[in-house]
């Protein structure tokens, strides 16, 4: 057996002082070198737990076995027999609570940089071959049978893809002006480039599917309606597109954003390049960021990108308990983010003209673990305090919208508003409609989405088979 | 509805002022003050946008209330009228009430004739219909023998508060549609937060349509001018553009 190698390649990046002020990518991507250098450290152990580790199961040591033959396209292959956008899953997805952490070197505090590799492979296949070249070769059969998917996220495309590979005609109805979901509007240009989820999109539509934009389902036409006017079966990937905010005093005040909104005007808007494009964004100078998710995290760096001076992160844990990627977290940090942990706004303070000039806080300290298994936080009496500031981002997390759930007969929803589907199969209460990703389990990660999409397409599947 | 011209454009809400199924039009009707409705006015016929999202939002509640009057300020005549149509369909007698800043700015009014009992026009300088505003033919009717059931006000904000305040002493409901600044239009952002009786909504999807005595009109005020400043170097770069 060859010696193990457990010198990880890190993965070049762009400088923080220099990435804070614009918006290109912060991760540069492997080299050649360096991604042969990092597929050559895989034992390719026959136990294979990386795979299992892999919400969508991706053949993971045959991808890194055909870069390391120098096989590109064959590590293409693989790599989206099971994963439709790894463009976007190399770039996003937390590998180190997947594939990753099981890795049988991770043992050793050297796993695999899978993810880096995974990014590194749908790189080369966007520069060197066009993606009508790498679509499935064998169109598959027909099946006559229609499927309507509700929304263009992470789980509608997945959900979308398997569907049109099965032979099933798809329909995409998205909400918004441009396909891709939370891809496009809510996680930021310079962690996952548009230019990236718009070819994972066109690979979609490249499959057969027909993307419908601009589609508010709930409004337009509701899932009945789309039942009846000869859809076989639909499937709910709305997400959870609905923005928690504190309901404290002052939350109104001009300058406080949702991070929806915050997101949404910057990543989908571009009101970065504000006024080439025409959306608006008041990102101050003294930026606070109510919570510690990696939404919180992309608001924040998304704020001193835009030309703030100072950009806080306001969380009421302590920094053990942020559920953001510990990467995001270091990013921020490196880029200059100053954290207030153990801190919690309890009201927003405003000017004659109606705009936030700062906000009180509270001490916070942690108690006994609460039913997320956290120490749950309590505010220490009379330790409030004045932060100043002119801009307030809430990033508490988010619900699925109720336009679905409020326009649809007979389905079930829990109290939290999302909808009652199995967990294996996606199928709902409701006959011929299935769920996947945020709208089934409240905020989540892209590739818990992308999982839950592609497991309701195979029983979307076995479904209009048997009729 | 929520419309944006092109890529770089951005998402406004429109109000939809009339329809036709089966030519498979909808009419709005717009005022061009801002970048967006000044490009829309420079459209010709058989131009395109690049993107129409709608209806959106809740539609107004329509039922037979007995009298009601119908109050339009500006340009807002358009959206006010499919709503006196509806009413008066449903078997409401219809006061309808139309104001503009001058005889220029005064359109539609016949369409606005056809679907009411009665129309009062003004204008703020007298020069056609009655000098003054709209709240002063809304107050003389609250003061008169008819009874009142329901009022709707639609118009810039100022407009809609004046005419709640008015009917507010006489306990008449009154509905106004609120224009708070909108992204997405789909409940997803929070932008045209507003609050009404102390509770916080959306007016993407809770509304547009709330009760005009329990709305707080100053927080409407200061967030429609959030970016009053933006919105000026916009315009400003758009005339330089375009030879304005």
């Amino acid at each position: 057996m060859p010696k193990l190698d457990l010198n990880r390649v890190e993965m070049p990046r762009q400088d923080p002082k220099e990435r804070a002020k614009n918006f290109n990518e912060v991760a540069l991507g492997y080299s050649d070198e360096q991604a042969e250098y990092e597929a050559n450290r895989c034992i390719q152990c026959p136990k294979r737990p990386c795979v299992s580790g892999c919400p969508v199961n991706v053949d993971i040591p045959e991808f890194i076995k055909a870069i390391r033959d120098n096989d590109m396209p064959e590590a293409v292959r693989i790599l989206k027999s099971k994963n439709a956008l790894p463009g976007i899953c190399g770039r996003v997805c937390p590998q180190e609570t997947q594939c990753e952490e099981v890795c049988t070197l991770a043992k050793r505090d050297a796993p695999i940089a899978i993810g880096r590799l995974e990014r590194y492979v749908a790189d080369w296949e966007r520069e060197n071959q066009p993606s009508m070249e790498t679509k499935a070769p064998d169109t598959p059969e027909p099946t006559g049978k229609r499927v309507a998917v509700v929304g263009s996220g992470p789980a509608g495309l997945t959900a979308a893809a398997e569907l049109a590979k099965m032979g099933h005609s798809v329909t995409i109805f998205e909400a918004l002006h441009i396909g891709g979901g939370v891809l496009m509007y809510g996680i930021p240009e310079f962690r996952l480039p548009k230019e990236i989820v718009q070819a994972e999109v066109d690979y979609v539509k490249s499959l057969g599917v027909e993307l419908v934009l601009d589609a508010v389902i709930g409004k337009i036409d509701t899932v009945d309606e789309l039942l009846d006017s000869g859809y076989d079966a639909v499937f709910l990937g709305t997400g959870a597109g609905l923005p928690m905010f504190m309901n404290i005093p002052g939350e109104n005040l001009c300058g406080i954003y949702s991070a929806n909104e915050f997101l949404t005007r910057t990543n989908l808007m571009k009101a970065y390049l504000f006024p080439k494009y025409d959306t608006p964004i008041s990102a101050g100078k003294r930026v606070a960021v109510i919570g510690g998710g990696n939404v919180a995290m992309d608001s924040a760096r998304c704020a001193l990108r835009l030309g703030a001076e100072e950009v806080y992160i306001i969380y009421r844990r302590s920094e053990a308990e942020m559920p953001a990627r510990r990467e995001e977290v270091e990013n921020a940090m490196e880029e200059g983010i100053i954290f207030r942990f153990l801190t919690n706004p309890v009201e927003f303070i405003g000017n004659e003209q109606g705009w936030v000039t700062s906000m009180k806080c509270i001490e916070m300290e942690l108690g006994e673990p609460d039913d997320s298994g956290r120490r749950r936080p309590i505010p220490r009496e009379g330790s409030e305090f004045i932060i100043d500031i002119d801009t307030v981002v809430v990033a508490l997390g988010t619900t699925p919208n109720p336009l679905i759930a409020s326009t649809t007969e007979g389905l079930d929803t829990t109290r939290r508003g999302t909808v009652v589907a199995d967990e294996e199969t996606g199928k709902t209460n409701k006959a011929g409609v299935w769920a996947g990703g945020d709208i089934v389990t409240g905020a989540a990660t892209v590739i818990s989405a992308m999982g839950a999409g592609k497991r309701a397409a195979a029983d979307i599947d076995k479904y209009l088979r048997s009729q | 509805m929520v419309i944006r011209i092109d890529e770089k454009g951005e998402r406004i809400p429109l109000t939809i002022a009339d329809w036709d199924r089966e030519e498979g039009t909808v009419t709005i009707v717009v005022m061009a003050v801002g970048t967006t409705t000044h490009r829309l006015a420079q459209l010709e016929t058989g131009d395109s946008i690049s993107d129409f999202i709608g209806p959106l939002g809740l539609p107004t509640h329509i039922d037979n209330f007995g009298t009601v009057v119908c109050v339009a300020g500006g340009f807002a005549v358009a959206t006010i009228m499919p709503i006196a149509r509806s009413m008066r369909e449903k078997g409401n007698h219809v006061i309808s009430i139309m104001g503009a800043r001058n005889k220029d700015l005064i359109f539609w009014e016949d369409e606005l004739r056809n679907v009411s009992d009665e129309l009062i026009v003004t204008t703020d300088d007298g020069t056609y219909g009655r000098k003054g505003l709209v709240t002063e033919p809304l107050k003389e009717i609250l003061d008169s023998d008819q009874k009142i059931d329901r009022v709707i006000a639609i118009g810039p904000s100022v407009m809609m508060m004046a005419c709640s305040r008015t009917t507010e002493p006489y306990g008449v409901k009154t509905i106004v549609s609120l224009n708070p600044i909108m992204v997405d239009g789909t409940g997803m952002c929070g932008c045209c937060r507003v609050s009404v009786g102390g509770e916080t909504k959306f007016a993407c999807v809770d509304g547009p349509d709330f009760d005009g005595h329990q709305v707080d009109w100053d927080l409407l005020f200061s967030r429609q001018r959030s970016y009053l400043e933006q919105e000026k170097t916009s315009f400003e770069d758009w005339k330089r553009q375009h030879g304005f």
